[in-house]
């Protein structure tokens, strides 16, 4: 058992023991975790990212829900221990499947189980990785001149340049990106590029455009998994690669960009792991739509509403960000970073980013 | 020539009480063919009633209906009661305005003495047919027949014919047969429904209902006879000018003064003389001579002066726990999940009448859900079907915002909707009705606002119990965590921390903090079986003893454990002192007589703990010693 797995093995038992003690004393079990909503997350200055608040809501065996909440608990604490114990792993999803057998500890969906597994990361300050759990989703590409070092099944390390050594859908993120599977060597790309959809991140292979900015791409498949952040957030920490972040021009891109920037409500308590809040945005912006008059799409009701609930959202409250959602919901429009393709398919390895990157100084 | 004048004085001429009715029908109830046929019905069964109670006879009474023709019936109404002598067996069937309770002020059914004189003669005008009418008094082996129409111009009866019978399945009782032109109908107006109601609020009586062959009996659900009521002289406050001078009149006091004080209630001499002196009559002024000027400033002195008001232990209240005892035997087949404790008011009185009004509700279970609530309206004991829009049990219901007592209610104005019957019985001495149908009560405002009380008193019940249920939903998904959850919480943090698992008891007490009771039924083969589990939650010891009505009747215990100290009526089980923490199980067998909804709505009580700290049973009610008594002395 690996060092990791044993502290967390260790946590997990003294979770439990809570549980046993207060039996034993005569108390009600309770369990204690930080509020996960948007009232609770704030603003850290000193990482410049968001955490969780110190708000907390009590779980009690009082009621019904609470202590549905702590059986459920400690059949997964027990779960994790037997998994650790006999060195496998597991997706959330073959979890929840199992979780099915725990008769009145039985979940009513995946998101339930999903959730209480971030939950005893918060309680046990693990990482579900070091649970051996890992998600459902195959790891994002990346491509670029770095050389990656990782440790194989068989336990060999294996070095590997993302951008000589790989063919053109270059090298996919394992689920565990922590040192102990992953590390870098030779980092010679100058800076990250973040790209929302796989279609422009095939076109900026096609377009050499690794090469031609040195850059790293990273495609980050919509909302971005965890272990997709986690690398880019290693490499901009530990190589000093800045990040830039390239979407479509919608609320959701929007909130792709402050999640990798800032961190997410559901992942708020790994902030300091995830968030990386030197990240530029390079995606579509209102303003872009309007100055390289784009092919646009009108905003739906939902859009509509995203955008407001965005105008309210802390991680949005700078000038730039009120600037740009308040003139989307003005001209009532969207678009995605595909339509740069009106001006050719050069137009955004050869203009656009250029032009944006120089502004910001990385190129 | 004859003159214009005379021409038209030609016209005028006597009409004949027939011809009188034949146009006032609807006076009298006969105002469409459905009613007609309840009407008949229900003016006999309201006889029949009457005559059996006064008679303090347990009353069985059937009541037949038999298809004779298009839109032609013969109906029949059979009592058990005391009989008429033959002598005045024509002139109660066939004179109207012939009755025993004319000149009486109490609370009967019937009163003016049109009732069934009024069916026999919409009987013959209707169908042309004559009233076979059988009476067998108590002296008697024999019965009387008489077969009778009403002579309409003369207004007294007609024998046809005149037999004596035996009738020697019956000790006692008459029984008529009338043919009428009627519909036969079911539903909100129908005969049957007339009869279930009728049932519900004289629990002491036996209804079978033959129609056309088929049979349905409303069983007796009590042996009680309702109190006999009480004849009381007529008070000064309710009396109409015209009956005033009538009175006058005819009575044989000399003086003033002793007609007051003797012919009326409530007047001392004290009283005649404040009314003589706000009159300016002389006392000693002789009835006789009274002129109708003296008589209305008499009646208006009275209103100046301070008469107590009416005696009331006249009225007979059929009281909270037969009205309950009534709509449990009727309503049974809904599996209501709530019966109301009923309200019984204190007697009130408006313009010198006394009155008193009494309300059940029945809530939940299978009744009807969508739709207004039913509400059944009874005047003295007698189902009211008809004009509900017009009645005062309508307009106090509408007054009330039924959604603080948990049923829906659009806008908290009109009538509530939801599983719920309201039952209202206004009894008086003269019940204040919109017309001579008797369909429906006045809006007389103190009527409306006793109406009002009594429905509100009973609603806060349904409230209590609605809050209960939440509580007691509350209790039980904590008894699910105590009884569930907690065992597997402390089993599995044992296995993780590899210790023995804790035990449970404090915290089990600190979850749940009362005395949790648990009663389950259930068919086994013939047998039902029952399952009161008694768990102490709360801190302390408990000495508890448990009660729990007899299911029904005539159901016998085949076994139970542990025994119980009294097996009666009720079961009573006196438990071994009971630790915090612990449960005791009592489990007991029933023969298989039993349908499923005699066992539903079983009430098990609780002695030993506070209600507070009680859930799933209640305690002990106080009225519950008067039961056992009742039941110790009938052996």
């Amino acid at each position: 058992m690996e060092d990791r797995h044993h502290e967390a093995f260790k946590r997990l038992e003294e979770i439990a023991g809570q549980f046993y003690d207060q039996l034993d004393k005569g108390k009600i079990p309770e369990m204690k975790i930080a509020t996960r909503s948007k009232n609770n997350i704030k603003f850290n200055k000193r990482s410049g990212v968001w955490k969780l608040g110190n708000s907390k809501s009590t779980r009690s065996a009082k009621k019904m829900s609470g202590a549905v909440m702590i059986l459920r608990t400690l059949y997964m604490l027990d779960f994790i221990r037997e998994m650790i114990d006999s060195e496998k792993s597991s997706t959330l999803r073959e979890m929840y499947y199992i979780s099915e057998g725990w008769d009145k500890a039985k979940f009513g969906d995946q998101k339930e189980s999903d959730r209480l597994a971030e939950d005893i990361e918060i309680v046990s300050d693990c990482l579900r990785e070091d649970f051996k759990l890992r998600p459902e989703e195959d790891g994002a590409r990346i491509i670029g001149d770095i050389v990656v070092e990782e440790k194989t099944r068989k336990g060999d390390i294996r070095k590997l340049n993302c951008r000589d050594d790989v063919g053109d859908s270059g090298y996919t993120i394992p689920y565990n990106v922590e040192k102990d599977k992953v590390n870098f060597s030779k980092v010679k790309a100058d800076f990250i590029i973040a790209i929302e959809t796989g279609g422009m991140f095939d076109r900026l292979v096609e377009n050499g455009f690794d090469e031609y900015a040195n850059a790293l791409l990273v495609h980050l498949k919509g909302q971005p998994a965890r272990s997709t952040r986690r690398l880019m957030k290693r490499l901009n920490e530990e190589e000093g690669l800045p990040v830039v972040v390239f979407t479509d021009g919608d609320p959701w891109s929007f909130r792709i960009f402050a999640s990798i920037a800032y961190g997410a409500i559901n992942s708020a308590h790994l902030s300091e792991l995830l968030a990386i809040p030197s990240s530029e945005y390079v995606g579509i912006t209102a303003s872009d739509i309007m100055n390289y008059d784009l092919p646009t799409d009108k905003l739906s009701s939902t859009d509509r509403d995203a955008l407001k609930q965005e105008l309210e959202d802390p991680r949005f409250n700078t000038r730039f960000w009120k600037n740009e959602i308040e003139t989307m919901l003005e001209i009532n429009k969207k678009a995605e970073q595909q339509a740069l393709a009106k001006y050719g398919l050069e137009y955004v390895t050869e203009e656009y980013l250029p032009e944006k990157l120089s502004e910001l100084g990385i190129i | 020539m004859a003159s214009i004048a005379e021409k038209l004085a030609d016209k005028h001429k006597e009409i004949s009480i027939g011809e009188f009715f034949e146009r006032n029908k609807h006076i009298l109830g006969f105002d469409s063919l459905t009613k007609s046929l309840v009407t008949a019905v229900k003016e006999g069964v309201d006889n029949a009633l009457d005559a059996c109670e006064e008679a303090e006879i347990l009353p069985d009474i059937i009541v037949e209906i038999e298809t004779i023709g298009e839109q032609e019936y013969k109906v029949c109404v059979e009592d058990n009661g005391p009989g008429i002598p033959k002598r005045k067996i024509a002139n109660v069937f066939a004179k109207l305005l012939y009755g025993s309770r004319f000149h009486d002020i109490r609370q009967s059914r019937g009163q003016q003495g049109i009732g069934v004189s009024a069916v026999v003669m919409y009987g013959q005008l209707s169908t042309g047919k004559p009233t076979l009418v059988r009476s067998k008094i108590i002296e008697k082996d024999y019965a009387t027949e008489l077969k009778i129409t009403l002579d309409t111009k003369k207004n007294k009866p007609d024998i046809l014919s005149q037999d004596v019978v035996l009738w020697e399945e019956k000790e006692h009782g008459t029984r008529f047969e009338t043919c009428i032109e009627g519909l036969l109908r079911s539903g909100e107006h129908s005969v049957f429904e007339y009869l279930k109601n009728t049932a519900i609020v004289n629990p002491h009586t036996q209804i079978t209902f033959i129609s056309d062959g088929e049979t349905i009996v409303f069983k007796r659900a009590t042996d009680q006879l309702p109190p006999k009521t009480k004849a009381v002289k007529p008070h000064i406050e309710g009396i109409e000018l015209g009956t005033f001078v009538k009175m006058m009149k005819s009575t044989e006091r000399r003086r003033l003064s002793s007609f007051l004080v003797n012919e009326f209630s409530r007047i001392s001499y004290r009283t005649v003389k404040d009314i003589c002196s706000e009159a300016g009559i002389g006392e000693r002024a002789k009835p006789s001579e009274m002129t109708i000027e003296d008589c209305k400033k008499i009646l208006k002195a009275t209103g100046n002066v301070k008469i107590m008001a009416p005696e009331t232990d006249c009225l007979s209240p059929i009281k909270s726990m037969l009205i309950k005892k009534g709509l449990k035997n009727v309503l049974k087949g809904y599996q209501p999940e709530f019966y109301a404790p009923p309200t019984t008011r204190e007697p009130s009185v408006y313009s010198g009448n006394p009155f008193q009004v009494e309300v059940g509700l029945v809530f939940g279970g299978d009744l009807p859900s969508d739709g207004p609530v039913k509400v059944l309206r009874y005047a003295n004991r007698v189902p009211l079907l008809y004009k509900k829009s017009a009645c005062a049990t309508t307009t106090a219901i509408k007054k009330i915002d039924w959604r603080i007592y948990g049923l829906d209610q659009r806008g908290g104005k009109g009538m509530p909707s939801g599983p719920a019957i309201i039952l209202v019985h206004v009894a008086s001495t003269r019940v204040p009705f919109t017309s001579e149908a008797k369909d429906a009560i006045a809006d007389i405002p103190e009527v409306v606002d006793e109406i009002e009380k009594a429905l509100r008193e009973c609603a806060r019940n349904l409230r209590t119990h609605l809050n209960k249920g939440k509580r007691r939903k509350k209790i039980s998904e904590k008894f699910m965590v105590v009884n569930d959850l907690l065992p597997l919480i402390a089993e599995k943090s044992a296995v993780i921390v590899g210790k023995e698992p804790p035990s449970l008891e404090k915290v089990m007490t600190k979850i749940m903090g009362v005395v949790y009771v648990k009663n389950t039924f259930e068919k086994d083969g013939k047998k039902w079986v029952g399952n009161i589990n008694i768990n102490n939650f709360t801190s302390k010891k408990r000495k508890l003893t448990v009660y729990m009505e007899k299911p029904y009747p005539d159901t016998v215990l085949i076994s139970s454990d542990p025994e119980p100290v009294y097996n009666g009526d009720h079961l009573k089980w006196k438990l071994d002192t009971l630790k915090s923490s612990l449960s005791r199980n009592i489990r007991f067998e029933y023969n298989g007589t039993l349908v499923k909804e005699d066992l539903s709505g079983i009430d098990v009580y609780i002695e030993g703990v506070t209600e507070t700290d009680l859930i799933g049973a209640d305690p002990l009610p106080d009225d519950w010693d008067i039961e056992v008594a009742e039941i110790e002395e009938g052996g």
